[in-house]
């Protein structure tokens, strides 16, 4: 077999490990390329690689969202070259000097690739996000010039749905304000008058209604079950087999739950799904939880409906324009307000990390993504 | 409103507390005298209620029923000498560790507690507690309401609680409603209790000790006796370990706060969630800045739902006794 002969003379060590798989590959261009016969022959000079695979560190890698998390910076870093659009102090400049470098874009929620990114970048292969929403990027661009793109679902899907419950939990049951109550000194013997002044319900037994049931939907709702709520949602189409009570409008389905949770995806057509009149519908015993993203709602509505208690209160994770949120919940004790750590814990962090930087290795030894979108 | 000195009349109970209807049966109020929270607004209906604290000491000789209210007053061998007639002690409260047991059961009296009207709420409020620690919900919150988030950056990394080991010390009716509750996050559950439960598909452990080697977080709800002093302590608390997390729902000396406190501050505890405390309503200082503990003022049970399912339970034990009937909710020891 030409493999033993001549692969451990050619290549170093870290090349053979990342070109092993690619000898059982049908496809493999090594073994029917002209040159490779001739080198093997010495007749070429000895070559550190070939033009089919280069070796990982040459690939320019552009992280375009700010670089929060060290393991996966430092898991890029390793593999890859990584440049962060973060620290550039000329973007504009930087794009235009590596355009013909740079091959993939990491991204998150904060930012992507949108149109604007993909034509700086006509070497473009791929976009890996780190996060399971895709907002931020252009996916019909992607499609049109055949650039991949990955994000990372499943991975999250706990972490976020347990947030959900632990901000509906939050909110009805007042507990970031006892906190605040306790660490104030003010409790007192016998002072009960805190709760009498609250809007403070019980939990189990509320009527959830849920807006997108996905894998984070359904994650919310078998949680929820568990305390006695009754499940309804909305969904672009009614589910086939899921038991739950289906409202075809947002609206209805507002009007019809005592806790309304956000959890589709944002596209055009769901921004500012939660607008006036579903708040309305909603009331001032209703519950608005937010772990979507922020432009699913109007904030500006939001906001005034809570200040003047046309709505019950608010557990939200993300806002329309991060990391600033209306000051005005500042002071408000029936909202919970969160710096978008939905999938905010050390085990699913590592864990996106790992298929974001799976999935440019599928990509670069041209194995199938793990978790491709387009 | 502290009382002081005997001729002092204490504080009256808004509005129930009256000489009323002759014609229905009595029952003596026992509280303490700072508490002047309205009673269950349905009880006059039923009853003729009397404050023990402000009624003519004859009407004490023939009463035969007593009821509890506010934090659990005690229920002592010397209070009971005073009311020869008595016959049956209703509690507001799960926990009955105020009242002395062993001397209502010499006396032939029956104590009656709460019953199952707080399981749900406990159960909601411990896992509330549980979610906030591991993922620093109350932190995160504090965080962004000082405007740090534009100027800090993002918050730093919490801990997963979707397949924790949970370890539940006691598994009665609020024990069973947090399994419930966390096996749906994909809580690995175990327990221990004071006699095991087969029916329950959760391993069970003799010891407190066995429970926290086995588990990441320990949820203590059981009840407070001479054998569940302290359950918790420097012990558990080390095998436990420096990620383990602590909720306590059930009462503060299920803890050894002292011992809490110093592993919290050397960093050998992951955090901790409490609704009570071994002095309420005093809280060790020494938490308060921590961001791995939540704090909160033994508010478990207080939501509107809870409390008239309280009142229901009331009335329901009290009407059962003069009535001759089974009660709803004794205490069987």
């Amino acid at each position: 077999m030409a493999q033993s002969m001549w692969f451990p003379k050619l290549l170093p060590v870290t090349e053979r490990s990342l070109l092993r798989p690619l000898l059982h590959h049908t496809t493999n261009p090594l073994l029917h390329s002209s040159t490779t016969s001739l080198r093997q022959s010495n007749l070429l000079p000895r070559r550190v690689s070939t033009a089919a695979v280069s070796p990982m560190e040459s690939i320019t890698v552009l992280m375009t969202c700010p670089p929060v998390h060290p393991y996966l910076v430092e898991a890029l870093e390793k593999r890859f070259t990584l440049h962060k659009l973060d620290s550039v102090p000329d973007k504009a400049q930087f794009l235009s000097s590596h355009r013909d470098s740079i091959r993939a874009v990491v991204g998150n929620a904060a930012a992507g690739a949108d149109a604007e990114l993909i034509d700086q970048l006509p070497k473009l292969e791929i976009v890996s996000s780190y996060s399971v929403g895709l907002d931020k990027i252009d996916l019909a661009k992607c499609k049109e010039k055949g650039i991949r793109v990955t994000n990372t679902p499943d991975v999250l899907t706990d972490d976020v749905a347990d947030l959900a419950l632990g901000l509906m939990l939050a909110v009805l049951r007042r507990l970031c304000e006892s906190d605040r109550y306790v660490r104030s000194g003010l409790w007192k013997k016998g002072d009960y008058k805190l709760t009498t002044k609250l809007f403070l319900l019980q939990f189990s037994g509320k009527t959830v209604g849920i807006i997108g049931l996905g894998r984070i939907g359904m994650a919310i709702a078998q949680r929820a079950e568990a305390f006695s709520c009754p499940i309804s949602y909305f969904s672009r189409s009614q589910k086939p087999g899921i038991n739950y009570k289906y409202h075809p409008s947002v609206v209805d389905l507002a009007a019809n739950c005592d806790i309304l949770v956000v959890a589709c995806a944002l596209t055009p057509e769901t921004r500012h799904i939660i607008n006036r009149e579903v708040i309305d519908a909603l009331g001032p015993k209703g519950v608005l939880i937010n772990i979507g993203r922020g432009p699913h709602v109007d904030e500006a509505e939001l906001v005034s409906a809570l200040v003047e208690g046309r709505l019950g209160g608010a557990g939200l994770d993300v806002f329309q324009d991060e990391p600033n949120v209306p000051e005005e919940l500042f002071k408000l004790e029936n909202v919970v307000l969160l710096p978008h750590v939905g999938s905010g814990t050390v085990e699913t962090r590592q864990a996106m990390a790992d298929l974001v930087v799976g999935n440019l290795e599928a990509h670069f030894l041209n194995k199938p993504l793990l978790t491709p979108v387009v | 409103m502290a009382v002081t000195g005997t001729n002092q009349s204490p504080p009256a109970l808004s509005a129930t507390a009256h000489d009323g209807d002759d014609s229905l049966p009595v029952v003596l109020i026992h509280r303490f005298p700072t508490f002047t929270g309205s009673l269950f607004p349905s009880l006059p209906t039923h009853f003729r209620l009397l404050d023990l604290l402000t009624t003519d000491a004859s009407n004490l000789q023939s009463a035969s029923a007593i009821l509890c209210v506010g934090p659990p007053p005690p229920v002592t061998p010397e209070f009971l000498d005073r009311f020869p007639s008595l016959k049956i002690v209703v509690c507001s409260s799960v926990g009955v560790d105020h009242v002395d047991l062993p001397e209502c059961r010499q006396r032939g009296i029956v104590v009656t507690n709460a019953g199952s009207a707080f399981a749900e709420d406990v159960a909601d409020y411990a896992v509330a507690l549980l979610i906030d620690v591991l993922r620093r919900v109350s932190a995160a919150d504090r965080y962004v309401r000082a405007g740090s988030w534009p100027v800090k950056g993002d918050y730093p990394l919490g801990s997963k609680v979707s397949g924790k080991r949970v370890g539940i010390l006691g598994l009665g009716r609020i024990g069973s409603a947090i399994a419930t509750r966390l096996a749906a996050f994909g809580c690995q559950i175990r327990y221990s209790s004071r006699k095991e439960k087969p029916s329950l598909p959760f391993p069970f452990y003799k010891t407190a000790l066995d429970l926290a080697a086995n588990s990441d977080v320990l949820i203590a709800c059981c009840a407070l006796t001479d054998e569940t002093f302290h359950v918790i302590n420097g012990e558990v608390m080390t095998v436990l370990g420096k990620q383990g997390v602590i909720i306590n729902v059930g009462r503060g000396s299920l803890v050894d706060e002292k011992e809490l406190v110093e592993f919290l501050l050397r960093g050998d505890l992951g955090g901790a969630g409490l609704d009570v405390f071994e002095d309420e309503p005093h809280v060790p200082k020494e938490l308060f800045a921590l961001d791995n503990v939540v704090l909160s003022p033994h508010s478990a049970v207080v939501t509107p739902e809870s409390i008239g399912t309280l009142q229901d339970v009331v009335i329901g034990n009290l009407k059962a006794f003069f009535a001759g009937q089974p009660l709803i909710s004794p205490v069987i020891d």
